[in-house]
This record gives structure tokens, C-alpha cells and sequence, in this order.
């Protein structure tokens, strides 16, 4: 566990030194979410309508914007090599990284969310569930896109592979991401797909650091 | 005595087969210093000993159990140094060394303390606070080398550990490998420079190369 904390600290102050590449992401957040207005015009009701939908794409690439460095930087550097050389669980190895990921990309997409979702003029009933249901969809994007991070490890052009990959499985999550906040906002029960939402997070939870672990192990053949 | 042993390994890459029929044997205290031209499958050798890659035939045991049963177990005994000195550019060299010696379990109890004298075996201790992309290629390698010495393990895979490093820098080494040697440790060398080790046997991989089919 003491060993956890320290893979996880790593991480963070890597994080917190690069400064401005987490920055980054929620700065790509705000810009995406912000061009929808004037695309589609200023009518508060049409915005209101999609303000649920708006958010949620906006979330899913703003976290997949930052999977490419998961572990690249860690492979080209050897690292990667070192930790999975270490006598620690790669699985858990994996595990840390991926909190690592969500601590810096997923929490303050969720911070900002609300502050966006007042932009769009978005129902003040759905505000509670948009973060609840942030709260439980945004580390299973940081889990499936780990798998994805490992999968593209060692290839040229990995980025554009990445949203290959990892895109159509976000899916799930955005459409139950959606549904649960429009239910809210309509006055229907979204227990639901807030019940879905955890399922996924808590199936990825069970099978991504695997997955990740296998992928890795199999580019640093 | 730990002893580490491989019998008959069989190494493809790239549908190219480096060697086959490959034994080896270190006993603690010992060295094997790894020689062969290039392409001889010197780094792929370490690399299996690191379980890095697989061996398609044979197999290699610590003390007569397979080091295949328990990964972590034979993580926890090496170290290994590759080509690359894994030094992130944003932390200082003793944050570096300190984070990896932290990460194992027979680590020091102050993994501070021992990042210090690591330092100092290397004549780095001057640029503990320096941060990693100021370094040059040979300062990278030393606190790459700085960081085995920080937390001890008794098999050490060195993969070329001279490159970039000027001849202070390989006496410093020289010394800590027989340091290592004379504590029970083993070391594992691939290299084409002299270094002196005590009492080492050399295992040539050109003489297990397949013959060339015509």
C-alpha cells in the first residue's frame, strides 16, 4: 500500500511539474464545450436541450487527449522497462498510473463541469446527477483508455490509433452518462443508469488493469 | 549459496534465431561476463534473465525453482540496466534514484539515507538537486547506476553499463561491482570494454549461434 501512495505521488508530481499539460486538457474542456453557442446559436432552450450531451462528448475527448502520455513517456524513457522489472504487481503498477490520470484529467473535468453547464443554460435539476454521473463515468474512461494507452505502445502515430480504439468503447458510458442526466432534468428515476454507470466503472475497474498489463508486457517484448 | 542457473535456452526474434542451446551458471560471489559481436544476442540473453522476454525453449531456475513460478520474487532479487537510464527529466537526481529504491521491499529503512552514499559512489552527490534534462548522457547513466547501488539486490543484469561513461566513472563501477560481489551479490555483464570483476567466467554467444543454412 506504501508502495501505491509512492507510484501514485510519482505520477502526480510528474503531473504537477509538466504544469501545463494537465492544464491543457480542461483548457480543451472549456474551448470545446464553449464552440457549441455558436455553432448552433444562442436559443437558451435549444442549448438547454443539449447541454447534457455537450458536456459529456466534450469529456470523453478531453480524457482521451491525454492517454497517449500515459505510458509513452514511461516506455520511450525505459521506465516502463524498470517498473515492470520492480518487484511490485504490474497490474498494480497500473492501477496507481490510472488514479494518477484520473486525479489530474477526470477530477477537474468535473470541477469545471458545472461552471459549463451554467454557460448552457442546462436545468439546475440535473447539476447533482451531471457530477454524480461524472463522478462514476470518468474513471472508467481513464480505465478503458489505459487498455488502449498499452495497446498503442511502441507505434508511430499512435494518437490517431488511440481514438480508433478507445472512442467506440465510450459509448456506453455517454449514452448512460446522457440518459441519466435528461431523466433527471425531465423528472423521471435515473437510478438506473446511475446503477449502470457504476457497473461499468466497476467492471472496467476489474478488468482493464489486466488488460493494460498484458498489453505492456507483450510491447516490451 | 544462491546459485542461478539456465538450461538450454532457445532465443527467436524476428523469426531469427540468436541462440540456441545456451547454458549458464552464476553462483553468488560470481560474474559472467557476456562477450560476442554485435547482434549476437548478448542483450537478448539479459533480457531473459529478466524474464523481459520469454525463452521459446528451456528455462532458468534460482536455486533449482523456476524463476517462472513467482515473477515478483525474481523482480525482487535483480536489477537490471539497459540501454535506456529511465531518468525523468522534471525530477532531480536524487528524487530519481529515491523513488526507485523506494519501490522495492529489502530497500534500506531510510531510502534517503542510501540515495546519499549511492550519489557519492558515482562522485554525483553535487547534482542531487540538479534536475533530470540538465544532465549528459554519461551523468544520466551514472544515476542509472546510482540507483541499483541505492537498494541492495543480489543478481545484477548489466547491459553495457560503460556506455557514455568516462574512465573515473568505470573505475567507480569496477569498484561497486566488486563491492557487490564480495556482500554474496552476482553480476551478469554484457560488454565490450574491459572491466575488471573478481573471479569472472566469460560465456561467448557467438558459439551458440545456429550455423548459416546456404
Amino acid at each position: 500500500m506504501d508502495r501505491f501512495i509512492r507510484l501514485v505521488g510519482r505520477d502526480l508530481r510528474l503531473a504537477q511539474r509538466h504544469g501545463f499539460d494537465s492544464l491543457l486538457v480542461v483548457v480543451f474542456f472549456v474551448i470545446a464545450v464553449v464552440l457549441f453557442p455558436f455553432g448552433v446559436g444562442p436559443e437558451p432552450n435549444i442549448l438547454a436541450r443539449i447541454a447534457a450531451g455537450i458536456i459529456w462528448v466534450a469529456a470523453l475527448l478531453a480524457s482521451m487527449l491525454s492517454l497517449e502520455r500515459l505510458l509513452q513517456a514511461d516506455y520511450e524513457d525505459g521506465s516502463l522497462e524498470l517498473l515492470v522489472l520492480s518487484p511490485v504487481t504490474l497490474e498494480v503498477i497500473v492501477l496507481a498510473k490510472i488514479l494518477a490520470h484520473w486525479l489530474t484529467t477526470g477530477l477537474p473535468l468535473i470541477i469545471a463541469a458545472p461552471l459549463l453547464a451554467v454557460l448552457l443554460n442546462m436545468n439546475v435539476e440535473g447539476f447533482a446527477i451531471l457530477i454524480l454521473a461524472l463522478l462514476l463515468g470518468t474513471p472508467t474512461l481513464s480505465l478503458m483508455g489505459a487498455v488502449g494507452a498499452g495497446l498503442i505502445l511502441g507505434s508511430r502515430r499512435g494518437g490517431v490509433l488511440l481514438s480508433l480504439l478507445v472512442l467506440p468503447l465510450y459509448i456506453p458510458v455517454l449514452i448512460f452518462g446522457v440518459g441519466a442526466v435528461d431523466a433527471a432534468i425531465a423528472g423521471f428515476a435515473f437510478k438506473a443508469q446511475i446503477l449502470i454507470l457504476a457497473g461499468l466503472f466497476l467492471g472496467t475497474l476489474a478488468l482493464c488493469p489486466w488488460a493494460t498489463a498484458a498489453a505492456i508486457r507483450q510491447a516490451l517484448e | 549459496m544462491d546459485r542461478f542457473t539456465g538450461s538450454d535456452l532457445l532465443c527467436i526474434r524476428g523469426e531469427r534465431m540468436v541462440f540456441t542451446g545456451l547454458d549458464f551458471e552464476v553462483s553468488a560471489g560470481g560474474a559472467l561476463i557476456l562477450v560476442g559481436p554485435n547482434g549476437s544476442g548478448k542483450s537478448s540473453l539479459l533480457r531473459l534473465m529478466a524474464r523481459l522476454l520469454k525463452p521459446v525453449a528451456g528455462g532458468m531456475a534460482w536455486n533449482s525453482e523456476d524463476v517462472s513460478d513467482d515473477p515478483d520474487a525474481h523482480n525482487a532479487r535483480l536489477h537490471y540496466v539497459g540501454h535506456m537510464d529511465a531518468v525523468k527529466p522534471v525530477l532531480s537526481v536524487a528524487e530519481n534514484v529515491r523513488f526507485w529504491a523506494g519501490l522495492r521491499p529489502n530497500g534500506q529503512a531510510d531510502p534517503v539515507a542510501a540515495t546519499a552514499r549511492a550519489l557519492e559512489t558515482f562522485g554525483i552527490s553535487h547534482l542531487a538537486d540538479i534536475p533530470g534534462r540538465f544532465l549528459s548522457a554519461g551523468q544520466r547513466r551514472r544515476v542509472n547506476l546510482a540507483r541499483i547501488v541505492a537498494s541492495p539486490a543480489p543478481l545484477w543484469l548489466l547491459d553495457e553499463p560503460t556506455t557514455a561513461l568516462d574512465k573515473q566513472a568505470i573505475a567507480s563501477l569496477e569498484g561497486a561491482i566488486i563491492e557487490h560481489q564480495r556482500g554474496g551479490g552476482m553480476v551478469v555483464l554484457a560488454t565490450h570494454a574491459a572491466i575488471e570483476a573478481q573471479t569472472p567466467s566469460v560465456l561467448d554467444l557467438g558459439d551458440f549461434e545456429m550455423a548459416e543454412v546456404a
